[in-house]
């Protein structure tokens, strides 16, 4: 039987979707306003996160109305939990592209230290599992969700590789690189933690499609 | 569940005439613990709480399989006697169904019943079991007054308060709040989170969020079967059965 309340959810379903294709958005920009050297595009993301940050609101306060009004269990109740917890982590993601866009203002109007090759790597992991990670939620898609949770582990490699070569290669080598090598490496840093959030709303997914628990308990998966 | 089991229905089928209501029931009701009893209008909930109390008998062309135990012991083995069922297990109804008579009546009319003449002591058990049943502090300058003065809720509450005065072990409350306001409604749940302490207790209700805001356990019943029963936690957050789900989020139908 089809609820008026099953509307009112269809309708917070659109509306994440659309916080997470912003979000994806800000992620591929900023790494591509590193890789173009472009301080507009830059600008641009950092800018772009009001509109983010408005929707998060929007997001929780739907979450919280639905709530109050509906008062709903079971496998509602736990659509709406994940809702707003995903809601948060797309909003620290969207952040973490602006932390992305705020060092590229740092070093824009710098020779690149080298060319690029794993950050941008390690860009497209981050914006597949996010975006994977929204598709396993409006999709209530376990398989995907188990995916984005066992891919951090290729994130983290990545992150690790980028960090060792920037130090080992630029920072201990020559100290005057640092000022260019900080940067790319919390850039890194930042990408690896985007891919951190995706997996909790993976994790988040899991429990709502099937009431278990599969964070801090890896052999759940 | 790992608390005393007070009652037990084991393979429990009940019928009304060719009709039956119950099907292969088995369910524990812990001690001192809310049991409530969800479902659907027709799914045999009131049948089965009535005959936690031996209601059933009093309903004719009625017949019972199976057994229902109460501290291990069979209440319709042929050596027991209802009443003394109906003591241990009493009922709170739908509708507060005070007697004509006065407030103070009322409360001692089951100590009369079993034979306590002692007015001392008939007189404690009143004042006792009106303050257990939060009733005392809204009545006690007017125990001689006719208890249908009282509001629904207070009838209610005096209900209750009939109930324990005859000192029983189990509670049952069939809809209790179906006919009161929600501020009534909200001092019965207050009295029966009060009352788990002493007694055990199961609810019949339509109210699912009163079922979670109350109870330790929740069954949940369909056309006469028990379809899961869980802690009341797990089934309003993940029950396992797709029918269950699809009662308490309201997809029924």
């Amino acid at each position: 039987m089809e609820r008026h309340f099953d509307e009112e959810l269809k309708g917070l379903n659109s509306e994440i979707l659309r916080m997470g294709s912003l979000t994806e958005e800000a992620i591929v920009d900023s790494v591509k306003a590193l890789k173009e050297q472009s301080r507009e595009m830059a600008a641009n993301v950092i800018n772009s996160d009001r509109k983010i940050d408005s929707l998060e609101l929007e997001i929780e306060e739907k979450c919280l109305t639905l709530m109050a009004l509906h008062q709903p269990a079971a496998v509602d109740l736990r659509f709406l939990t994940a809702a707003m917890k995903l809601n948060n982590e797309l909003e620290r993601i969207a952040d973490l592209a602006v932390d992305i866009a705020q060092r590229v203002l740092e070093i824009v109007d710098k020779p690149l230290l080298k060319p690029l090759v794993d950050i941008p790597k390690l860009c497209v992991i981050a914006q597949t599992m996010v975006k994977e990670s929204i598709d396993a939620f409006v999709n209530r898609d376990i398989a995907l969700a188990k995916k984005v949770v066992l891919s951090d582990a290729e994130a983290d490699k990545l992150r690790n590789f980028v960090q060792d070569e920037l130090v080992s290669e630029y920072i201990s080598k020559d100290a005057s690189t640092a000022t260019r090598a900080v940067p790319l490496l919390l850039i890194a840093r930042h990408l690896e933690r985007i891919c951190d959030h995706a997996t909790n709303i993976a994790e988040d997914v899991i429990y709502m499609v099937e009431a278990k628990v599969v964070k801090h308990h890896p052999e759940e998966l | 569940m790992h608390n005393n089991i007070k009652m037990k229905a084991e393979n429990v089928d009940f019928f009304y005439g060719p009709r039956q209501a119950l099907k292969d029931i088995n369910l524990d009701i812990c001690e001192k613990r809310v049991t409530a009893i969800i479902g659907p209008s027709g799914c045999g909930k009131s049948t089965f709480i009535r005959l936690l109390n031996r209601m059933n008998e009093l309903i004719p062309n009625t017949s019972l399989k199976g057994r229902i135990l109460l501290d291990g012991e069979d209440i319709f083995g042929q050596q027991v006697d209802a009443v003394g069922i109906r003591r241990r297990v009493g009922m709170v109804f739908q509708k507060p169904n005070p007697f004509p008579k006065s407030i103070f009546e009322n409360v001692s009319y089951g100590l009369h019943v079993n034979g306590v003449k002692d007015k001392k002591l008939i007189e404690k058990k009143v004042v006792s079991s009106l303050e257990k049943a939060a009733l005392w502090d809204d009545i006690k300058d007017r125990l001689h007054e006719s208890a249908l003065k009282l509001s629904g809720g207070q009838q209610q509450r005096l209900c209750i308060a009939r109930c324990l005065a005859v000192e029983p072990e189990v509670l049952l409350f069939d809809e209790p709040c179906a006919s009161l306001d929600p501020i009534s409604t909200g001092k019965i749940e207050e009295l029966i989170m009060e009352l788990k302490k002493y007694y055990t207790i199961v609810i019949v209700t339509h109210n699912m969020q009163q079922a979670a805001r109350i109870s330790d356990h929740t069954a949940f019943f369909l056309l006469g079967e028990l379809i899961e029963m869980g802690k009341t936690q797990d089934i309003f957050t993940a029950p396992k059965d797709k029918r269950t789900e699809d009662y308490i989020t309201g997809r029924f139908g």
